[in-house]
């Protein structure tokens, strides 16, 4: 079992051209050092035009559903009903929660990332991870109430949801790959965290500018999970790379 | 409505051209969109890429039609770039495979009802459980690796639960040769279920081969080696219903007709207008492949290629919910078990299938280690054990 050292270790790492310096030379004879003048957009303009084009024409990723029932949005209160965009908040409250239970399953890899290699990091228990993976399904649940009690619809996947889900499609991967270290994990997992914290901030402004003032407060105590997590998360991080560094 | 075949000319073959800008058009809303918008654009991907991999093999045992062979074959593969890119680039790779499993179950059981031939429909009603399976497993993954909910996809059309499980589908493979129809006696719309199925299925089989590397969780990687494994095998199946004494001509006459009768399917019950536009049109460029086989059919083999595919279309595809069919199939049979041709008891699967399959899970079951006490809760399980915090 490799641990978070031996991603750092020498080895036979054959991509850069130093490596092989007598191919390298070839590929220098053959390649083309002057920008090819009847090559249009070698700057890139070609390129971003194309892109352009389809940033003007593109339709949406999609819609938010209007809520089944205006019952619940009636009792959370007139601010809400009179918003002129409601659907904003309802959005930013999915994106959450996907973000949370993504969140969740991704503590639940790194959980086993870490009895692995728990040795090597003699500061952190499982219990410390637990904790925090515990805090993010608490706070899926947290957030799934908040829909519900605005009359949305909290199985609905709106377009800041999915995208959440392609944005750290990476991060999941980083954390899965049983190759990647301790130290890699940790790093993917400071990602999510950082990202994590500005959403409750966000999500904070949005309840307050609402009149959901109870919201409001219970988000800031996800919020403060959420900086503890980054705290924690970022000293182990650290701690292991640079005890890495100095052995090397 | 049913199209009369041999009215409607279609596009010439020299006018059936794309520009790239027109190939990458706009995706379809993952969001918004029908799901059976995604099921119709899967299904065509996978009809066209049979269509140009039948044209491949079919060139490799002739040489003088290999001209008109390329010139359809270069169309085939244009339409299926542009179908295919019509899958949203937010659909994440295990986002399509809950699209595929969809297109496994609605459409088999779709074509299970509509099949004349007793025999072939038992075949679709047997492989019509074990993509069920499929997605209950690939639902256990999506929502334990990405906490996400499968019916976000399926849209409460299709049904989330056990079906006949994975661990016992592999078999050995004399078990999954069936008998063919026989294509003197056959209806078109036999003919044309078992193509439109064997095509399905391949391209299930080949898409889960291409993306399981793609994921770096190795429960996941070894479920879609697994179920890949499985599609396999049914590939294996549906192909072995089509009469291998069909002429080469006939062959290609009954894919071109297949890919006919499945595009006016889209058509007929297409929701989203721009969609079905394109629908239209590649309706219109298969009229014109249909023509351009026939008179090479009647060219070759002197026959009449109404003979072979009839005057009209069969009913369209019922592209809708089929989950009473499919509960009472999972009710009936998936207890039932392949040997040789047949189906028979579980108790009397033969040895060779229980011989294999004990070796490949002799180390573990990937499909039950991922759905190991898995139960679909609206939203995810996590909403359900989070109120335990």
């Amino acid at each position: 079992m490799q641990e978070s050292i031996d991603s750092t270790r020498l080895g036979t790492n054959r991509t850069g051209m130093q490596t092989s310096p007598a191919l390298s030379k070839e590929m220098m004879d053959n390649a083309q050092l002057e920008p090819n003048e009847t090559s249009a957009g070698l700057d890139g303009q070609a390129l971003a035009e194309m892109r352009a084009e389809y940033v003007r024409e593109a339709d949406p990723l999609g819609s938010i559903p209007p809520p089944a029932t205006a019952k619940g949005a009636l009792k959370s209160g007139m601010k809400m009903m009179t918003c002129s965009r409601p659907q904003a908040f309802i959005d930013k409250l999915s994106e959450r929660l996907a973000y949370e239970r993504a969140g969740t399953r991704l503590y639940e890899a790194a959980i086993t990332k870490f009895l692995e290699h728990s040795e090597e990091l003699p500061g952190a228990t499982v219990s410390d991870f637990t904790h925090i993976r515990d805090e993010e399904a608490a706070h899926a649940l947290l957030i799934k109430e908040c829909i519900e009690q605005l009359g949305a619809d909290p199985t609905a996947q709106t377009p800041s949801a999915a995208l959440v889900g392609i944005e750290t499609m990476g991060i999941l991967q980083a954390v899965t790959d049983p190759r990647t270290s301790l130290a890699h994990t940790l790093h993917a997992l400071l990602a999510a965290e950082l990202v994590d914290e500005a959403g409750w901030e966000t999500l904070i402004a949005l309840a307050e500018n609402m009149g959901q003032k109870d919201m409001a407060a219970r988000f800031r105590e996800a919020e403060q999970h959420e900086q503890e997590h980054i705290f924690k998360v970022r000293g182990w991080y650290e701690s292991l790379t640079l005890e890495s560094g100095q052995l090397v | 409505m049913t199209l009369a075949l041999f009215e409607d000319r279609g596009t010439p073959l020299d006018r059936q051209r794309f520009t790239w800008r027109e190939l990458v058009g706009k995706p379809i809303s993952k969001l918004d969109d029908d799901a059976f918008t995604r099921v119709r654009v899967i299904l065509m991907n996978g009809i066209e890429n049979e269509a140009m991999r039948f044209l491949h093999a079919a060139a490799r045992f002739n040489g003088e039609l290999r001209v008109p062979f390329a010139e359809v074959r270069r169309v085939e593969h244009h339409q299926a770039t542009m179908v295919n890119w019509l899958l949203g680039p937010d659909h994440s790779p295990l986002e399509t495979t809950i699209g595929y499993e969809q297109v496994a179950i609605e459409v088999t059981a779709a074509l299970a009802q509509q099949e004349p031939d007793a025999y072939l429909a038992q075949n679709y009603r047997f492989g019509l459980l074990e993509d069920f399976d499929h997605m209950y497993r690939y639902s256990a993954l999506m929502d334990r690796l990405e906490g996400k909910d499968s019916n976000n996809i399926l849209q409460s059309y299709t049904d989330v639960m056990p079906g006949r499980p994975t661990v016992v589908e592999h078999r050995a493979p004399e078990n999954d040769v069936r008998r063919p129809f026989d294509r003197r006696t056959a209806a078109p719309i036999t003919k044309m279920n078992a193509l439109t199925l064997t095509a399905s299925e391949q391209q299930t089989h080949n898409y889960y081969l291409n993306i399981g590397p793609l994921f770096a969780d190795p429960v996941a990687r070894q479920l879609y080696a697994e179920i890949a494994s499985i599609e396999q095998q049914h590939v294996t199946q549906y192909e072995s219903l089509l009469d291998p004494s069909q002429s080469l001509l006939e062959n290609w006459l009954l894919h071109e007709a297949t890919e006919v009768y499945n595009y006016h399917s889209c058509v007929e019950t297409e929701t989203n207008p721009r969609i079905k536009a394109i629908w239209e049109r590649m309706l219109s460029y298969e009229l014109g492949h249909l023509h351009m086989v026939a008179e090479l059919f009647k060219q070759y083999e002197r026959r009449d290629p109404q003979e072979l595919v009839g005057e009209r279309l069969p009913t369209p595809i019922a592209f809708e919910s089929q989950r009473d069919f499919v509960r009472e199939t999972l009710a009936r049979e998936v207890d039932l078990r392949p040997s040789g041709a047949d189906f028979v008891s579980l108790e009397e699967e033969p040895q060779s299938s229980l011989d294999y399959r004990n070796h490949m899970n002799s180390e573990g079951s990937p499909s039950e280690i991922v759905a190991d006490g898995y139960a679909w809760h609206p939203g995810t399980e996590l909403t359900r054990q989070a109120a335990n915090f």
